[in-house]
């Protein structure tokens, strides 16, 4: 097990450092939604909008917190079970962070579309989200971001691939990490992979994750620079 | 969610305003807003705002067996989406009536004014044709969708590149874009809708209007009209007569508006394409007014993993040891068994550990008996250094508050094929 283990540990060192495509983020951009973002990772694109709290169906009533729903329009043709499963991926994440608690028998309604998909698409949906959430001020315990690893043939990892290195790789890993403690929120995997790389990549997913939330600050403290 | 409901108040305020000639944003009758076209990194990608109106459209296309009349003819398909992101009373999915009516104006103004050669889009005659999706999505309602809806969908078919195909016999080659450069659709004319609102019986016209003023509106005259002046489609709606006079008149401001919004359209498209050719970015990323507060951009940032080598070993570690239990019970999954041809199964038959259990319990007691009794004889030295190594394990406590038997039994499942340590453990019991 010691063996493994360090053998894994050389293949990080193969690449001591990892990247991030540049990326952006624009709030409070549609006049409509109470919340909006659209968020930019290098190529890839979306444009997120929240509803709420406000009334809800009685038949999506829940008694003691708000109901979330999230809706993932793509770019091209009708959603399908691609974009439901990414939904509920994004909404689990959400509820997980939201303080629904606070505003029982209401609505929240987050609306994610696709502007351009060029990899790392459900982790660019989750900050995308995550910007949206905080721009409508929706009360959350913590922030969270989405990173996404993948694992290419050789066993090297990218962070925040493009489409075509998430095409080549084995195997495709997106987190969800809070920005509490750094723990990880949802995971979606496709492809194959050992414990221990699923461990490096959790590693290095907090890692990006700092570079994230620093961001994130980063674009709160712009924004109200004005008004602090 | 419910759309707000317009108060008495702020119709009475929105049409005196309309009255004396004054607009809630300050425009004028005729004016337009601000139509801002972007286009995106793929092509027939593009994003219109008409003040704070917002569309994405995006132009595909695949090959599909021709219609069976047509069979020369390529197939433009339009589809208009109203997402529930632009207003809270679109809901995902539902055939509302102003979705039915803008994606019928939309067919009207773009497929049947045969603005698009789809004649060009024929591969092979009756076998295969291009279809040409557009898809609209609406993203920000803020009044007057159907020309920002038009915008977008002729500008992304202006931007529109289809992959080029070869025909070797019977073989259809379809060029991915590194072999052969993409070709642009052939498109004839561009049409593109100007919507007029009318007030008070039709006393009243805006242009453009904006939500509110759509909400307090009497009728609607939309014109779908080319550079050349050729009206391709004209409706009326909301039941309201009209003198020819005003039609006319509509008609007049449509072909000052249409040809400013086609130069507008064909300026964008003509930097669109100067920036690709110089090789430099684009996309909606670049497009991003970055003077605005609300912005932030990043250039891609590096994670030192140098020093997160540590963590990433000490994750591992961590998980490791809680996990250890775990990963040594995986390695000891049955095999599958093969009972019978054609029947598999995994492991063997769980056995009734209720009555066996009964019986060694009966058995450790009549072990503890005779060790009492030893150990009131001679109390062994040795039993007492090992009794000290696990007593810290819950289990005895559990012995300790019940004196006798059981819980040993159905604790852990780990503890069983290790039934002398058990054993072991019995004994210590009347040391404590």
């Amino acid at each position: 097990m010691k063996s493994r283990l360090l053998g894994s540990t050389m293949e990080v060192d193969g690449q001591s450092t990892l990247s991030l495509r540049e990326f952006g983020c624009e709030q409070n951009l549609l006049s409509r939604p109470d919340g909006s973002a659209s968020f930019v990772q290098g190529d890839t694109s979306v444009l997120a909008g929240v509803y709420g709290p406000a009334e809800v169906k009685v038949s999506k009533e829940i008694y003691d917190r708000a109901t979330l729903e999230v809706v993932i329009q793509p770019k091209v043709g009708l959603a399908g079970v691609k974009e439901r499963a990414r939904e509920q991926c994004v909404r689990e994440t959400c509820e997980a962070a939201l303080l629904s608690t606070l505003h029982p028998r209401s609505s929240l309604s987050l609306v994610l579309q696709v502007v351009h998909d060029d990899g790392s698409l459900l982790s660019c949906s989750l900050n995308a989200a995550c910007m949206a959430l905080m721009d409508a001020g929706l009360p959350m315990g913590c922030l969270f971001c989405g990173v996404t690893c993948a694992i290419d043939p050789d066993g090297l990892i990218i962070t925040d691939p493009t489409a075509q290195q998430e095409k080549n790789s084995r195997a495709v890993m997106t987190f969800a990490i809070d920005s509490a403690q750094r723990r990880v929120m949802m995971s979606s995997t496709k492809g194959s992979f050992s414990v221990n790389e699923l461990q490096q990549c959790i590693a290095v997913s907090q890692r990006a994750s700092e570079k994230i939330f620093q961001f994130y600050r980063d674009s709160v403290r712009r924004r109200y620079s004005k008004t602090l | 969610m419910r759309e707000t409901p317009l108060s008495n108040c702020e119709r009475q305020f929105l049409l005196k305003g309309i009255e004396e000639k004054k607009r809630l944003d300050g425009r004028q009758t005729y004016d337009y807003r601000n139509i801002k076209i972007a286009f995106g990194t793929d092509y027939g990608c593009c994003i219109v705002d008409l003040g704070k109106t917002r569309v994405l459209a995006q132009v595909s296309c695949e090959l599909v067996a021709p219609k069976e009349n047509r069979p020369t003819e390529g197939i433009l398909f339009l589809s208009l989406e109203l997402s529930p992101m632009a207003s809270p009373s679109f809901e995902p999915g539902r055939q509302s009536e102003l979705l039915v009516k803008l994606n019928r104006l939309l067919e009207r103004c773009l497929r049947n004014s045969k603005c698009i050669d789809t004649e060009s889009l024929c591969v092979v005659s009756g076998e295969k044709v291009w279809q040409v999706r557009v898809d609209v999505h609406v993203l920000n309602h803020d009044g007057n969708l159907m020309d920002a809806a038009s915008i977008a969908a002729i500008a992304g078919l202006s931007h529109f590149r289809r992959p080029d195909v070869g025909i070797q016999g019977d073989q259809v080659t379809v060029y991915s874009p590194e072999e052969r450069d993409p070709v642009p659709l052939s498109i004839y004319h561009m049409p593109i809708c100007v919507s007029f609102s009318f007030y008070l019986q039709g006393t009243y016209l805006l242009v453009d209007p904006c939500e509110r003023e759509e909400r307090v509106m009497d009728g609607l005259l939309v014109i779908a009209m080319n550079k050349h002046r050729e009206i391709c489609s004209i409706q009326s709606s909301g039941g309201i007569m009209l003198l020819k006079e005003q039609v006319l008149r509509c008609s007049k401001i449509a072909s000052v508006k249409v040809s400013e919004i086609t130069d507008l359209i064909s300026k964008a498209l003509e930097n669109d394409r100067r920036a690709r050719k110089e090789g430099g970015r684009c996309g909606f990323a670049e497009s991003m007014p970055v003077e605005r507060i609300t912005v932030l951009k990043s250039d891609g940032a590096q994670i030192e993993m140098s020093d997160a080598e540590v963590g990433s070993e000490a994750v591992t570690m961590a998980t490791e040891s809680q996990s250890a239990e775990p990963l040594s019970e995986v390695g000891r999954v049955p095999s599958p068994v093969v009972r019978a041809p054609g029947a598999v199964q995994v492991g063997e038959c769980l056995q009734n550990a209720w009555g066996l259990g009964e019986e060694e319990d009966e058995d450790d007691e009549e072990e503890e008996e005779r060790l009492e009794m030893q150990e009131d004889n001679q109390r062994p030295m040795k039993s007492k250094s090992e009794v000290v190594v696990i007593s810290d394990s819950e289990e005895e406590e559990v012995v300790i508050l019940h004196p006798k038997k059981t819980q040993v039994k159905d604790s852990k499942p780990e503890t069983k094929p290790e039934a002398p340590s058990k054993k072991k453990k019995k004994k210590k019991q009347p040391l404590h």
